[in-house]
């Protein structure tokens, strides 16, 4: 679609018109899945009566477990999308040889790559992350729910909202054109007049607050809601990383905040802060956004290196190695996390004192990370492994990941940096941490947990299949890309002259196609799975003799999570328990005290994404009512003073009744 | 295992009782009328310094009109810290004040750094701003 | 495995009720989303600090600043915040009367405070500086606009709140709420003291 020059703007619709509809197949076509998709989805809805149960059970819910698994399901419909976007570059790629244009033009593509970090990084990875630290943070330190379960629920839609806008900007209008970071002053008003990037603006906002709300809230849930007993010392792995990360989260979203926000003072107010003229500095944005950007890396690696901890200690049927010095490991890394972030802009010009300091800070961040490969392989030592699936994602992870930090190690000595950065090693590296790093993690988190959250183990066959697919698939599809960088391929081009590199494009491309296998294989493995639920059913609540406190109750946990809270004595409070042949008090049981579900978190949010997108559009009554909308909700929400519920005593005896029958089936499993 | 059961059994007791004790402990105070009016007279004795500095036409010397007015603004952040916002290291336990200090450095280091890369930045790539920045510092 | 033995189940489950205290997690939950603002004011800093000195050609701060005006709105906030530490203590005293009496103060203060503020952006827009003159004046604004967005937003939640102590009185609720609307109150006028101190004396003094 051509840019329209001149942009005609009316009072109702602001810029939108009917040539926002982009004139292109591919994305009629990718329209028409969507549509058809998302058709059959509301009909069954429709036809088994679930809209109450959908609005009543999930989407009002404050549990932090239903929210967990909410930002999951967010996270893996966006993965497909960012993936469908990685695919299709892939196809460009080797096919832009010989004088051939491929089959993207060049506005289209860069929509494309920019669509896919963007996608990746804030509505995959990010809600992953969240999901996973949500589910499971409250049950490793013996909580009923989080701090403040309301703002839980709004933070999980304000993320829905950042998503849908992203989503939107494919089908009515743009999506930027700028990379994922949009850098000025391309993502000027000057260089980009149409609506990409204020969609992406608006779309990382609304979601960035939610992020930042969620953040606070699970940063004072593990500061003030930990079990009796539970010192810092005695926390699990996972939440001490999941501590370290949300201190990052609300220490650095807030950056993120702010550099957008005058961004956008550029774009609609004319503000000179990264422009040209007028005493601007474009490369103050590069600054400030990388001073969120690289803390962020963090904020996705750090729950991952707690995932693989747990999955270590369990798979070993050992206490973790070096526990303290894992702790120190990552809140050293929490800390150097902030001293590393020109690394991303060497090449800015700022001289060889500012250069050095930041490469020997990148080279020293490495350290911590490197102590806990080593705690990891020395819990493993002598140990008799079992090699589940979470345990084999665990240990392609190490493989993966240790080659992944050391082409980073290599990027932080600047003359390398100046010879490699902004090419294709460069994007080899940080898939290679991010797929090596986060995604292994979270498949291994899925695995190892999802009997936890829906009482039945997932299927191994299919999960083997879709692990080789994707080992090999990432490698062959990244190597490739090493090489390329190393020849001096720089990243996100389009056409290619020099034929001689279509070779390694094409097994890149080959590989993309091995991922996708993968991808597919997984979902096969949950649809199998659930088909055959009854067989791989786990009734005692602790398939995988865990160490940690989420283990000690049912599968899935009841909405209390704990009839009673658990007391801590030491590390690994379950095992201990198990240890000393504990058994659940039977009595008395008592009325539990409860949020109560609401509505306001979707009214709220929803809001949010009507303004953003009358934002977008330059809908200015749109924006100001549905933002007075929001203000007024908001404060509308604070006069709700019942906000709580007991669960009666006697429900509390039932639920518990039915968990008494079903260990009482399984003599074996020890404890609880 | 030795060792859980020994950590486990001396102390189990007490340790139950402190944390039950930690739970209840809200460890908020919201001042008294002598600390509001401590910190009003304190704040508005730091205000008028600078100002009245300022406004007078400063010292001689540039550097002490600057030292003069940063200084008495950071001793005045923290006497609003102290009086009206309260802290001490006690509230929460310690946690307030922990996530203040985490703050305070990451502030540090992002004003420092950005300050240290920019100007580093403009004198290697723009060396004709570089005069302009050292005339203003003379 | 032979060390094994029974123990009472209290000892690994709390089998007395769990008396969560109600909104124990508040006053931490407001003070960490008070430092997540601090960086975003830090942000503003930075940019104005980078950015304070590119006049590109235009004026500077010695000629648009009026160090009278930014007296007397310092003023009105340092009065408005003893004032609503007086409301404070008249809450820990149970007095809703005077409480909502000295909010009634503070939130008068605050809107003198914005009224001045406006006046000051409206005159320096008049005199052809405004937001879009040069960078420093896009830092400028963001900068002192940001703080007054946040004293809109503190006024705003001040009439919520004593329409929501006159309807409830000073419950436990309320009390908490109160107690970080006063967190906020006195953060922004820290982040104000950063303000007079870096923007407008420095600015002067340059």
């Amino acid at each position: 679609m051509a840019i329209p020059t001149e942009i005609p703007t009316t009072f109702l619709l602001g810029r939108l018109d009917w040539n926002a509809v982009p004139q292109d197949p591919i994305v009629w076509a990718a329209g028409v899945v969507v549509a058809i998709g998302g058709a059959a989805v509301l009909w069954m809805l429709h036809k088994h009566r679930l809209w109450g149960w959908l609005w009543r059970e999930w989407f009002t819910s404050v549990d932090h477990k239903k929210i967990g698994i909410m930002y999951i399901v967010l996270a893996l419909v966006m993965f497909v999308r960012g993936f469908a976007d990685a695919l299709m570059m892939r196809l460009q790629q080797v096919l832009a040889f010989n004088g051939s244009e491929g089959y993207l033009n060049a506005h289209h593509y860069d929509q494309v790559f920019t669509a896919h970090g963007v996608i990746m990084i804030f509505f995959v990875a990010m809600p992953f992350v969240t999901g996973l630290m949500n589910y499971l943070v409250p049950l490793q330190i013996g909580a009923r729910d989080v701090s403040f379960p309301f703002l839980n629920n709004l933070s999980f839609w304000m993320t829905v909202g950042g998503a849908a806008l992203t989503m939107m900007s494919l089908f009515v209008g743009e999506f930027a054109q700028t990379g994922w970071l949009a850098f000025p002053p391309l993502s000027g008003i000057g260089y980009s007049p149409y609506v990409g990037v204020d969609y992406y603006i608006w779309g990382l906002q609304i979601a960035g607050v939610g992020t930042t709300l969620s953040g606070i809230n699970l940063l004072v849930t593990i500061v003030k809601m930990r079990a009796p007993g539970m010192t810092m010392m005695r926390m699990p792995i996972f939440t001490w990383t999941a501590l370290c990360t949300n201190v990052l989260i609300v220490a650095t979203f807030p950056v993120l905040t702010a550099t957008l926000v005058l961004l956008t003072l550029d774009r609609y107010v004319g503000t000179n802060f990264f422009t040209n003229d007028l005493g601007g500095n474009a490369m103050m944005y590069v600054n400030l956004i990388w001073i969120w950007g690289h803390p962020e890396v963090y904020i996705l690696i750090l729950p991952l290196f707690g995932v693989y901890s747990e999955v270590v200690a369990t798979f070993t049927g050992k206490r973790l190695f070096g526990y303290a010095s894992m702790v120190y490991a990552t809140v050293c890394i929490t800390i150097l996390s902030y001293l590393v972030w020109l690394h991303h802009f060497f090449t800015m010009g700022s001289g060889a004192s500012v250069n050095s300091f930041f490469g020997i800070t990148t080279m020293i961040i490495s350290v911590p990370t490197g102590a806990k490969i080593f705690n990891w392989l020395f819990t493993m030592y002598r140990s008799r492994i079992r090699f589940e699936l979470p345990m084999m994602w665990t240990i392609a992870f190490m493989l993966t990941f240790v080659i992944g930090g050391m082409t980073g190690v290599l990027l932080a000595v600047p003359p390398a940096d100046f010879v490699l950065h902004n090419s294709l090693f460069l994007v080899a590296h940080f898939h290679n941490v991010i797929i090596g790093g986060v995604l292994f993690g979270l498949f291994a988190a899925i695995n190892y947990w999802w009997p936890k959250a829906f009482g039945f183990r997932l299927d191994v066959f299919w999960g083997k299949v879709s692990f080789w697919f994707w080992v090999v698939g990432f490698w062959t599809a990244f190597a490739p890309l090493y090489i390329l960088g190393l020849m001096g391929v720089t990243r996100r081009m389009r056409v290619f002259d020099d034929p001689g590199l279509q070779i390694w494009f094409g097994i890149a491309a080959f590989g993309a196609v091995l991922i996708a296998i993968g991808i597919g294989a997984m979902f096969v493995q949950f649809g199998v799975s659930i088909r055959r639920r009854d067989r791989l059913r786990d009734e005692t609540g602790d398939p995988w003799d865990g160490r940690t406190l989420e283990w000690a109750t049912s599968s899935p946990p009841p909405d209390y999570n704990f009839a009673f809270t658990p007391v801590s004595h030491g590390l690994d409070t379950w095992w201990d328990m198990k240890r000393h042949g504990q058994t659940r008090p039977k009595a008395p049981y008592r009325p539990i005290h409860m949020p109560r579900n609401t509505g306001s978190g979707v009214v709220i949010a929803g809001l949010a994404t009507v303004c953003g997108f009358a934002l977008v559009w330059y809908i200015w009554w749109l924006a100001v009512l549905s933002f007075a909308g929001l203000v007024i909700g908001a404060v509308l929400h604070t006069f709700d003073y019942a906000r709580d519920y007991h669960i009666p005593a006697e429900d509390i005896r039932a639920t518990e009744a039915v968990r008494d029958r079903q260990l009482a089936a399984h003599p074996l499993a020890r404890g609880a | 295992m030795t060792s859980i059961e020994a950590q486990g059994d001396k102390h189990r007791a007490e340790r139950r009782a402190e944390a039950h004790a930690d739970r209840h402990d809200d460890g908020h105070d919201h001042g008294s009328f002598k600390s509001c009016m401590t910190g009003f007279v304190l704040s508005v004795i730091l205000t008028a310094i600078p100002f009245a500095v300022v406004m007078g036409g400063g010292f001689e010397s540039r550097l002490l009109t600057v030292a003069v007015v940063v200084g008495l603004g950071i001793v005045q952040i923290v006497v609003h810290m102290i009086f009206f916002l309260h802290m001490n290291t006690r509230s929460d336990e310690g946690w307030t004040m922990m996530a203040l200090i985490f703050t305070v450095v990451v502030v540090i280091i992002m004003l420092a750094g950005s300050l240290w890369v920019m100007f580093h930045l403009n004198t290697n790539m723009m060396p004709q701003m570089n005069h302009e920045a050292l005339g203003l510092d003379s | 495995m032979s060390t094994v033995h029974q123990q009472a189940p209290g000892d690994y489950w709390d089998v007395e009720p769990h008396h969560h205290h109600e909104g124990a997690s508040t006053s931490i939950g407001f003070w960490v989303y008070l430092m997540s603002d601090c960086l975003m004011f830090a942000v503003l800093f930075a940019v104005f600090g980078v950015l304070g000195g590119s006049y590109a050609a235009g004026p500077g701060p010695q000629d648009l600043f009026d160090l009278k005006l930014v007296a007397l709105n310092t003023a009105f906030l340092l009065l408005s915040s003893i004032t609503y530490g007086f409301a404070m203590l008249a809450m820990v005293r149970g007095n809703v009367r005077g409480t909502l009496g000295w909010m009634a103060v503070t939130l008068v203060f605050g809107l003198l405070f914005l009224s001045i503020e406006i006046y000051e952006f409206q005159h320096l827009i008049h005199l052809g500086a405004g937001p879009q003159r040069s960078a420093f004046l896009s830092a400028f604004f963001a900068l002192v606009g940001t703080h007054g967005l946040h004293v809109v937003f503190g006024c705003l939640w001040m009439v919520t709140l004593m329409i929501q102590v006159r309807q409830r009185g000073l419950t436990g609720a309320n009390r908490r709420r109160l107690g970080c609307l006063s967190m906020f109150w006195h953060f922004l006028d820290v982040i104000w003291i950063g303000v007079f101190t870096f923007v407008y004396l420095m600015g002067m003094v340059r």
